[in-house]
């Protein structure tokens, strides 16, 4: 088993925010996640990452059977996790080109995703900093590939990219989850990445919990036409 | 002295402590060099004909440069300390771009040395050049001082890139003083750059931009070592139709103490300034106290500052952890990036030694 969250609930700033969860993902599955804002989508990637201020009040997180719970983040990054952050920092003085190559030493590998990511010019540039909505979620793309990492964490990867982009992004992304031992867990309003990612299961999450399961494009589908509030009266058979 | 006596007249320790400071002995990659130790100057020589250089004290004989000495005191109504003993005197001859950088060092080597300097640079009109100073002490000079007296003269459309590396160490008390004066459509841009321990530095420096479309920049990076106190400003007055400012600076507090000033002054209408403070505190014993201050007693000009000090983002050291960095590594590449060798305006070639005199001190970025 890749992840496995058992009885999980989740505090921030005070708030529970997640509530007894469950969920297990296996190797190479690509799952998505819907819900409502401040349903507790980003605090569940955020806490399987271990970044500060989401503290765990109970309950267990493992990924490939490792208990992860008390691992700092770097220690988590070698077991595979990485992150596409919805918002990341700028970091002054730091060059995205010094980043990238921290990530990947091959500068070939470099160049030719960067130029397939229209990222060329962004090298040279403080990681981040001015950077617009679109640049910033290739910039994430881009290291997150870079990286290798195994397991994506992608906190709606494809919100403020223009079309033209998305597709770009979206390619780029399914060539590396076609990979062998790529697995990934993505959160998504627009719905746009599943046109380009081959996702087999998607659920929703709402009010800490998880609600349903089911095929991602007919989940989405059906949000669209009718919105959340349908999904929490609909009984669905597989509610966990 | 020849190159060759110089190298000789330094033991190794002394001499790595001049190179940091900026010094290239073997003068490949500069213009003209001048070294002076305690009060005696050692080196005062011009590889190329558009410059000249000699020792203030031979210049104080010379009535091209005579004239100018406390000129740019006296013009802002200043005091200046009149018993110095030694410093250089530069001019630039009109019209020439030196490409390679002139090198100045002033270096402290007796116990308890009161080094008293008065130095004069003279851009004339349309002269382009870099200055490199280096100002360092042995280890041998516990308890030295060194007071600094400089004066500028960006004459016509002249350009000045001045980088002063200071590089001194933790019972060593400075006190420069200096003033630029820009004439129309001349540029003063002043590098300032602190990285080793020195007990106090205490310094204001002022460029007045007189001239029509006269520029001046003042960038610093400050690191600030437990024990040491610096209180670094820079100030412009701009009077120049049309004149314009940018003040910027980076200090990192490892536990000492800072007093990050800054001071815009319009005397014109029509000009503009810029003044941007940013400091990190790494140590719960440092502390930084930012003054930005803005001023002006006419309606048309604009002026303005951004200052922000703190200990480091967490998010931002989050992020680089999620990439795989240890957080001390991550603390580290952040530092690094604050200490941003591009806020410095500098050629190639001093940033290249720059950046390798940050990879020594704070360690190289991943």
């Amino acid at each position: 088993m890749l992840l496995e969250i058992k009885n999980l609930s989740v505090q921030a700033s005070g708030k529970t925010i997640l509530k007894d969860i469950n969920l297990s993902m296996e190797k190479e599955q690509v799952l998505i996640l819907f819900g409502p804002n401040g349903s507790g989508k980003s605090t569940l990637i955020k806490t399987i990452m271990g970044f500060s201020g989401y503290e765990i009040s109970q309950g267990e997180i493992f990924v490939n059977g490792e208990k992860i719970n008390d691992l700092p983040i770097e220690e988590r990054v070698k077991l595979g996790l990485g992150i596409m952050y919805q918002h990341p920092p700028a970091i002054r003085g730091v060059k995205l080109a010094s980043l990238a190559s921290f990530l990947c030493k091959n500068e070939n590998v470099i160049n030719e995703l960067s130029s397939k990511l229209s990222l060329e010019n962004h090298l040279k540039r403080d990681v981040n900093l001015s950077f617009s909505g679109g640049e910033m979620k290739r910039s994430e793309l881009f290291q997150l590939i870079l990286q290798g990492s195994d397991f994506l964490l992608l906190d709606e990867p494809e919100s403020g990219v223009d079309i033209e982009n998305i597709s770009i992004m979206g390619k780029a992304l399914n060539s590396y989850l076609e990979q062998k031992g790529k697995s990934a867990l993505i959160i998504t309003h627009t719905g746009y990445i599943l046109d380009y990612i081959k996702a087999k299961s998607g659920c929703v999450m709402m009010d800490g919990r998880f609600w349903c399961v089911g095929e991602p494009k007919e989940m989405f589908e059906s949000i669209k036409k009718s919105g959340y509030q349908t999904c929490k009266e609909c009984q669905c058979p597989q509610k966990k | 002295m020849s190159p060759e006596k110089i190298e000789g007249h330094f033991n190794q320790q002394d001499k790595d402590k001049i190179s940091s400071s900026g010094m290239d002995f073997s003068e490949k990659t500069r213009s003209a060099s001048f070294l002076q130790e305690d009060a005696k100057v050692l080196l005062a020589r011009a590889l190329q004909d558009s410059v000249e250089i000699i020792g203030t004290q031979s210049a104080l004989k010379n009535p091209r440069f005579k004239e100018y000495f406390g000129k740019a005191f006296k013009a802002l109504d200043r005091e200046y300390p009149a018993e110095t003993e030694g410093g250089y005197c530069i001019r630039v001859k009109k019209g020439k771009t030196v490409q390679l950088p002139i090198q100045a060092c002033l270096f402290l080597k007796a116990q308890g040395f009161k080094q008293k300097v008065h130095n004069l640079v003279i851009i004339e009109e349309g002269a382009k050049v870099y200055l490199i100073t280096g100002c360092s002490a042995s280890k041998a000079a516990h308890e030295g001082f060194h007071l600094g007296v400089s004066e500028f003269f960006i004459q016509r459309g002249g350009y000045l890139n001045f980088t002063m590396i200071h590089s001194w160490s933790e019972d060593v008390s400075v006190k420069p003083m200096s003033i630029a004066m820009v004439e129309d459509e001349g540029t003063f841009v002043s590098n300032y750059i602190c990285l080793k321990p020195v007990r106090e530095v205490v310094m204001y420096p002022t460029a007045v931009l007189k001239g029509k479309n006269s520029r001046a920049s003042f960038n610093s990076l400050i690191l600030s070592h437990p024990g040491s106190f610096q209180d670094i400003g820079s100030r412009v007055i701009l009077k120049g139709d049309g004149s314009q400012a940018e003040i910027v600076s980076r200090a990192v507090s490892l536990g000492g103490k800072v007093m990050a000033r800054g001071h815009l002054k319009a005397q014109s209408p029509n000009v503009k300034g810029h003044l941007e403070c940013r400091g990190l505190v790494l140590s719960e014993k440092g502390t930084i106290y930012a003054v930005p201050e803005l001023e002006t007693e006419l309606r048309d000009v604009d002026l303005s500052h951004e200052a922000a000090i703190g200990k480091i983002n967490k998010e931002e050291i989050e992020y680089l952890c999620s990439r795989g960095l240890s957080a001390s590594q991550a603390q580290a590449v952040i530092v690094r990036g604050f200490m941003d060798v591009d806020i410095l305006a500098l050629p190639e070639l001093l940033k290249k030694e720059i950046k390798e005199l940050e990879d020594k001190i704070l360690g190289g970025a991943f």
